[in-house]
């Protein structure tokens, strides 16, 4: 439990040489959770010590199955749930001791579309700001209104939202005190196309902004998609934190297939020294290499192939994704 | 002190007593209006009058305080549910208030609209019957202070319930038994010795009778001890809460 789970320190892997949050002196931590524990009422264990430092202006992505403890690490960081052991430190301050100063820095989009049905757009808006200790200020709710599409909306009752609608004013109510960090707790569930773009505009503005980002999700491809780092959760647990090309390059394997012009019957000898496999049908080759191995291994590959009078008329190559490497972890770790 | 964040919960739950209107003022105006008719003045005119009072007019603050327990306990346990229910109430959890400054808004808000009811039901009352009040000041004593004291009770069992069967137990079946056996509609006097007893453990008796004392000087119980009893359960509901708010019982845990 007292090691931390930070694999970014391994040799050409250095996240912080190539991150675009670099800086020349070390700034603090924005969010640092250290050694949390929580146990609920009912004897379930929910988090098991978690260690994780999250830096000012990155998008880190929380990956896991349900019940992993996402939402209960998001839950105690903003203040909803009491944490049993551990703390948490957000811009310095303790968020059980300081919860005014800690507070004040995040907002949070929930899970669940939970929305007072019978109120206004606006009002439920600008009700977010005023509990947030914020003076009224209708020319900043109209520009987050109108950057999310929600404008012609302003003053429908919830209940007569879709779905999608109701998502955006949550994230509407989020920003609505100006945050400098936003959690994003599975905001992408049961969303349509439109309005995951619409919505990682939103997040690539906001990170220029300055704002951090964090959300879970066990969508991967949007792990995939915008974030920096990404951390992996399951059982109460980090299982691995990492920068996500380094993560990528560790773990992503690649696949080259030649579609061959005539048929093959077997691998001939002088290409034994390369990983390939034959198709059944003996019409495709593959060939399977990781991020190390150099691109000379496919040159000198396909001059092999040439010199043994193998000819294709197709090539593709693949990588693996990171849900591919997920579900690996995951598995390793059940 | 996050100032507005009170003025926004309080207002956000005013505004629902406005969208509400029909059914959070003019229906417990509806309703006592009704009893007027027929306890004042059906019934009433067969009775003869208390300690110089006339039954109608005996009766009017007991009406009112009916009134106030039932709607305060109501509001004041549906304002801070209802977000619990419907799930919102993650956003005033992660906001940065305090839980004193979500209760002064909450149970502000609740003391309000059973203070404006309380109000109207008085004014309606005087078009029935003839109302004079002797001590003012101590009048609204007395309804400011039972106003706020089961509001924060109703906020107590908004945090408490689990269900809305749960929520409505008490404004349902524990005020309005209390209310009627606890002189509303009758002097203690008029019972027998065993009853008058029971009576004085029942504390909305101490309430009505103070409430009473305030309008037309005649009281079941001294009035002072009528202010202690007032004071000892807003002191019992302001420590429960205090617990409550320490443990982060079934709101933070």
């Amino acid at each position: 439990m007292g090691t931390r789970p930070y694999i970014a320190a391994s040799p050409g892997n250095n996240f912080l040489a190539m991150s675009p949050y670099t800086n020349a002196v070390p700034m603090p931590p924005i969010i640092s959770v250290q050694q949390l524990t929580k146990t609920y009422g009912n004897g379930f264990e929910a988090l098991k010590g978690i260690d994780l430092d999250i830096e000012r202006g990155e998008i880190l992505a929380l990956l896991g199955p349900n019940g992993a403890g996402k939402t209960t690490l998001i839950s105690i960081v903003c203040g909803i749930v009491n944490p049993t052991g551990g703390k948490v430190l957000v811009g310095g301050h303790d968020v059980v001791k300081d919860f005014r100063q800690t507070r004040s820095l995040i907002g949070l989009v929930p899970q669940e579309l939970t929305t007072d049905q019978f109120e206004t757009v606006w009002n439920t808006v600008s009700f977010s700001r005023g509990v947030y200790g914020k003076k009224p200020n209708p020319a900043l709710i109209e520009k987050i209104l109108r950057e999310l599409s929600l404008w012609k909306k302003k003053d429908n009752m919830l209940r007569e939202l879709s779905g999608g609608m109701k998502r955006r004013v949550l994230i509407a109510k989020a920003l609505s005190h100006e945050p400098e960090v936003l959690f994003l707790d599975e905001p992408t569930a049961g969303v349509d196309v439109s309005l995951r773009r619409d919505m990682w505009e939103v997040v690539k503005r906001l990170r220029e902004d300055g704002v951090t980002i964090i959300l879970t999700t066990h969508y991967i491809e949007e792990a995939e998609e915008i974030a920096d780092r990404v951390g992996v959760i399951n059982g109460g647990q980090l299982l691995l934190l990492q920068e996500k090309t380094g993560l990528m390059k560790q773990f992503g394997r690649k696949q080259m297939k030649l579609e061959l012009t005539e048929k093959l019957d077997e691998i001939p000898p002088s290409l034994a020294a390369f990983s390939l496999s034959l198709s059944e049908d003996g019409m495709s080759l593959t060939h399977e290499y990781s991020h190390e191995e150099s691109q000379d291994s496919i040159a000198s590959l396909l001059s092999a192939l040439t010199a043994a009078g193998i000819h294709f008329r197709d090539l593709s190559t693949r990588q693996s994704s990171l849900e591919d490497i997920f579900v690996a972890l995951v598995e390793e770790k059940a | 002190m996050n100032i507005e964040a009170i003025k926004s919960i309080y207002f956000f739950e005013m505004a629902r007593m406005r969208r509400t209107l029909l059914q959070s003022v003019i229906s417990p105006v509806i309703t006592t209006s009704l009893y007027f008719i027929v306890f004042g003045t059906a019934i009433g005119s067969r009775i003869q009058s208390i300690e110089g009072v006339s039954y109608g007019s005996f009766i009017t603050p007991g009406l009112i305080m009916l009134t106030l327990l039932t709607q305060c306990v109501a509001n004041g346990s549906i304002g801070i549910y209802f977000p619990k229910f419907t799930g919102t109430i993650y956003e005033i959890l992660s906001a940065p208030v305090a839980m004193t400054e979500i209760l002064i808004g909450y149970v502000g808000a609740a003391a309000s609209k059973g203070l404006i009811i309380g109000l109207i039901i008085l004014a309606t009352a005087s078009f029935f019957v003839d109302i004079r009040i002797a001590h003012p000041f101590m009048m609204v004593l007395f309804l400011v202070l039972t106003a706020i004291t089961f509001s924060l009770f109703g906020f107590i069992i908004g945090v408490w319930a689990k269900n809305f069967e749960q929520l409505n137990i008490v404004p349902m079946l524990v005020v309005p038994p209390l209310t009627f056996l606890g002189g509303s509609f009758y002097s203690i006097d008029m019972l027998p010795p065993f009853w008058q007893a029971v009576s004085h453990l029942n504390p909305v008796l101490y309430l009505v009778s103070g409430f009473r004392w305030s309008f037309y000087e005649i009281a079941d119980v001294n009035p002072v001890i009528s202010l202690i009893m007032i004071g000892v359960f807003l002191a019992l509901c302001l420590s429960m809460l205090g617990w409550m708010f320490k443990t982060g019982y079934r709101l933070r845990s």
